[in-house]
């Protein structure tokens, strides 16, 4: 193998595999440290520069980051990232001062956007700083999009909601509440310099199967029913309540369906238990509340008597698999669930029919606009996409990562510049020695696991629909649950130059990652290391040739970050440096702040 | 020193030995001598040594004398049984354990001042006679411990860190163990585990006294471009008289050799060795033709290593003094004292 190159900084940013995972590069080992040392503030702004909203995502990020955490592949479970970030928001204290200036002189440019979830509010977020006027155009009455609508509050309180919104609106955001954009003609016509459609998925699917139209008065869209939720339209629900749907909106259907009285409630899933798309801690959390889970069902007919929904009839069916692909059979067998209720939570679609055809904005397959992967402009000029409305269903936080690219965008598009002369990611690799052995993180491996949150009380939370169930870790149980990060982004750096070849980091690593050896092909090199590298998501860090004509070999995979290597190396051959990452944004306003609560 | 763990984490792919163990399960405390340490290179050639053969840690006895190499048994096996002894007196120490416990397996550690001055005529004697046991001495051809001084193994060319020159010939510890009787005698370096492993495991497997001189460079006092002992010049002058590999009872021989250059040796256990000469002219089961090895090599500035002399006939300690099969220590008082009667009788006679 040629020897791995260090100064492309995204070998190192590959290591940190939860800032990598993260669709924002959240620098995640750095905010952890922070909360460790009770240095909560700082440890939100560092989110916020990232990810805009670090208390609802603390609450509700679909964490792609945990899944990808080194920690669960040295034991069991990873780090609580999310749980840790709202300790952050928690605690965090009174942070107006960290926020960017707003310049009182505009640079003239204006900006449409359209729908007032997170993808819009994260445009608006980069874009003030800079000079630019925005405008927000919101069909409902309040911002947030589907993070206030689709999502109960007692997993997300409003008032965390207003806070971190109203951060974005009182930048000078000009609102349009309860403003429903009928014709993008019309939005363009307005004159603005650019615009940005942050509308979402917003459409439920339905099912049209034998009684939906007689059984519709008790038949509904899961998320049209929780948006009549938080507006509180809708105050109860039938005896007993049927859920079809096995992702998070049908948890959270379900979950809200005990909290508005059902005494039953049961959740019904096409596919097998594992196959289903919600998160395992959502499943786990319906559950603890007594929410049967029945799997295999596939919804057959809505029986309806006197013309009233009495039930619906499932097949139950069984998953093959030729060749890695799924095939559902049915058994034959069915099963009728007697119901006062149906929630239908079997997916979402894009909807853009206020969209002309004939304004050169094209749309491709399944009726969605073609928009660039990279620059997120649509194939009109000044027009652009993010969120759950660019390529479907996403989560917030890829709403977010969309909302930093179209920012970018916007702001070449404005200055006339090519869309593709995007910014560079700064970074910087520092040694964190101190002494001897001595290192300014805390190395020593925590065999501790995985801190639970404590819950509220059972019976008071399925009470109240407002009621959070998640009480969050306090500061103790934070500091325990911080120690558990491996610090992924203090590289083991190498140097050859310097390596004696004495194989005293090779003897000393607990987890066997250091190799010294010929050289060959990275097939060749995975298999005959000390412990053969089979993880293949996982880099091999490859020294140039050695003294001895061999090379050093890493294999990344579960390198605890122990620093063990560097302190035994007589040479200082290996060195213990801490990766700072930091995705591009439009503006460094938001990154500029950085010393100021990191030092 | 670190100031941390080790940490307990360790890769979920590693590879279990027959006891259900993984090399981790066979380490000790976290070493406190200087980072990059030739010692800890043969710790951790002793770890796998012992991983690979399936050794039950509790059937090992680990005993060493006074210095940096004696304080290394603290590092590994840290669930076996261990005396760290008086400066030089490891030898002795292991014979009345051996004597009272024959069933261990005994690992003796010591240094080039532990065993070559203070310590010599104990290693004279516990080699003639034949204490069944691993003699394995790391050796940096100095004092570590106690600032750098030449011991009696550092080579008369070899000056000190500062440039001091040395004023007396070395001892050859492999040639004196050879002349003194030892069954199994062999050299290594502490940077080639792929030599040093095998050899470990042949020395465990061997009855009979099994003397292993490591060569282990001190990094901190005698690791200078001008040393024998340094890592670059025991790689540069290392010559390999023969490739061993260590074939344990229950395996079958797989691979093919070539006719005449490969040697197999059958040990008491029946375990095998199987040695590749690459030193035509070598021949380890003649003790004079090993001599003649180790000094021409020598003359020629070259360090001879691999296994370099094997009786795998000779008698064990408890052979020549017919001692009991069953361990001293496992016979109760009642049969192991014949009683104030007996005694009497005995006393009688020469009254």
């Amino acid at each position: 193998m040629a020897p791995t190159d260090t100064s492309n900084p995204q070998y190192f940013h590959k290591v940190v595999d939860c800032q990598w995972a993260c669709p924002a590069h959240t620098p995640v080992p750095e905010y952890i440290r922070l909360i460790a040392q009770g240095r909560y503030a700082a440890a939100y702004m560092l989110n916020w520069e990232s990810n805009v909203f670090p208390g609802i995502l603390g609450r509700v990020c679909d964490r792609p980051c945990e899944p990808a955490c080194r920690r669960g592949r040295v034991e069991e479970k990873p780090v609580a990232i999310c749980r840790l970030k709202r300790v952050a928001a928690d605690y965090k204290g009174e942070i107006s001062h960290y926020l960017p200036e707003i310049p009182k002189q505009k640079n003239g440019k204006r900006i449409a956007l359209i729908g007032a979830g997170p993808a819009s509010l994260t445009v608006a977020r980069d874009l003030m700083p800079l000079g630019y006027h925005c405008v927000l155009f919101e069909k409902d009455p309040f911002a947030g999009g589907l993070m206030r609508t689709n999502i109960p509050s007692f997993r997300l309180p409003s008032n965390v909601l207003d806070e971190e919104i109203n951060q974005i609106l009182d930048f000078g955001v000009e609102a349009r509440f309860g403003h429903e954009v009928k014709s993008l003609k019309a939005v363009l016509d307005e004159g603005f310099d650019a615009v940005f459609i942050g509308t979402g998925a917003p459409k439920g699917k339905d099912l049209d199967i034998p009684g939906r139209k007689e059984g519709a008065a008790n038949i509904h869209i899961g998320i049209n029913f929780l948006t009549a939720v938080a507006f509180e339209h809708i105050h109860r629900i039938g005896r007993r309540v049927v859920v079809i749907g096995g992702g998070n909106t049908a948890m959270d259907c379900c979950r809200t369906a005990l909290r508005l009285g059902a005494e039953s409630v049961t959740v019904t899933v096409r596919s097998p238990r594992k196959d289903m798309k919600a998160s395992d801690w959502e499943i786990e959390e319906a559950e603890q509340e007594g929410i049967p889970i029945l799997d295999n069902h596939n919804p057959k007919e809505f029986i309806v008597e006197n013309g009233r929904l009495v039930g619906v009839r499932f097949e139950k069916m069984r998953a093959e698999y030729v060749d890695g692909r799924r095939k559902l059979i049915p058994t034959g067998e069915e099963v009728v669930i007697p119901c006062d209720d149906v929630l239908m939570a079997i997916g979402q679609e894009n909807a853009f029919p206020w969209i002309e055809r004939d304004i050169g904005l094209e749309f491709g397959e399944w009726d969605m606009p073609k928009v660039d992967r990279v620059t997120m402009m649509s194939t009109l000029p000044g027009v652009f996409f993010g969120g759950d409305a660019a390529w479907g269903p996403e989560n917030i936080i890829w709403a977010v990562a969309h909302g930093h690219q179209a920012a970018i965008s916007i702001d070449l598009y404005c200055q006339g510049k090519p869309l593709s002369e995007r910014p560079a990611p700064g970074w910087t690799l520092v040694s964190q020695k101190m002494g001897i052995h001595e290192w300014s993180y805390s190395n020593a491996y925590v065999p501790e696991r995985r801190v639970a949150v404590p819950h509220a009380d059972k019976a008071a939370a399925l009470r109240n629909l407002k009621v959070e169930v998640e009480l969050g870790y306090d500061d103790k149980l934070a500091a325990k649950e911080a120690e558990r990060c491996l610090n992924c982004d203090v590289q083991t750096v190498f140097t050859r130059s310097l390596c004696i070849e004495c194989d005293a980091c090779m003897d000393i690593c607990p987890v066997d990652c250091i190799n010294f050896t010929e050289n060959a092909d990275e097939p060749e090199l995975r298999d005959k290391l000390r412990v053969p590298a089979r993880n293949k998501s996982q880099d091999l860090y490859v020294s140039d040739v050695l003294k001895t004509g061999r090379v050093m070999v890493k294999d990344e995979d579960v390198c605890v970050h122990c620093g063990l290597c560097a302190e035994r190396c007589p040479t200082g051959a290996w060195d213990m440096q801490k990766f700072f990452y930091v995705s591009p944004q439009a503006s460094p306003a938001c990154l500029t702040h950085l010393n100021a609560y990191i030092r | 020193m670190s100031y941390i763990q080790k940490p307990v984490a360790y890769h979920p792919a590693l590879k279990r030995n027959a006891l259900g163990l993984t090399h981790r399960d066979y380490e000790g405390s976290m070493s406190t001598l200087c980072a990059g340490c030739g010692h800890d290179s043969i710790t951790a050639a002793i770890i796998e040594a012992c991983f690979e053969l399936d050794l039950p840690a509790h059937r090992i006895a680990k005993i060493s004398g006074i210095g940096c190499s004696s304080k290394a048994p603290t590092y590994f096996l840290g669930r076996s049984h261990g005396f760290n002894s008086v400066h030089g007196r490891m030898p002795s120490v292991t014979t009345g354990a051996n004597l009272a416990n024959r069933d261990l397996i005994y690992i003796g550690v010591s240094g080039d001042g532990d065993t070559a001055s203070i310590g010599l005529g104990q290693f004279a004697h516990v080699i003639r006679r034949r204490l069944n046991m691993v003699y394995i001495v790391m050796n940096n051809g100095c004092y570590g411990l106690t600032k750098g001084q030449f011991s009696a193994t550092n080579d008369k060319t070899s000056p000190s860190k500062k440039g001091e020159p040395n004023p007396f010939d070395p001892i050859d510890l492999c040639q004196m163990a050879i002349q003194l009787g030892a069954g199994f005698v062999a050299r290594s370096f502490s940077g080639d585990k792929r030599q040093l492993i095998p050899l470990i495991k042949a020395a465990i497997s061997y009855r009979g006294f099994a003397f292993l001189d490591v060569i282990s460079p001190c990094v901190t006092f005698n690791n200078h471009p001008a040393s024998t002992k340094s890592y670059d010049y025991v790689r540069a002058h290392n010559q390999a008289v023969d490739k061993l590999d260590f074939v344990p009872e229950e395996r079958e021989i797989t691979a093919d050799y070539e006719e005449g250059t490969t040697t197999a040796i059958t040990l008491h256990d029946g375990s095998r060795l199987l040695l590749h000469k690459l030193d035509q002219s070598h021949d380890p089961r003649d003790p004079d033709a090993a001599l003649m090895t180790i000094r021409k090599r020598a003359a020629q500035g070259e360090v001879a290593t691999g296994l370099l002399y094997i009786n795998e006939a000779q008698q064990d300690l408890h052979d020549i003094l017919r001692t009991s099969d069953r361990p001293l220590n496992s016979i109760p008082t009642s049969e192991l004292c014949p009683g104030a009667a007996k005694l009497e009788a005995i006393n009688a006679r020469f009254r």
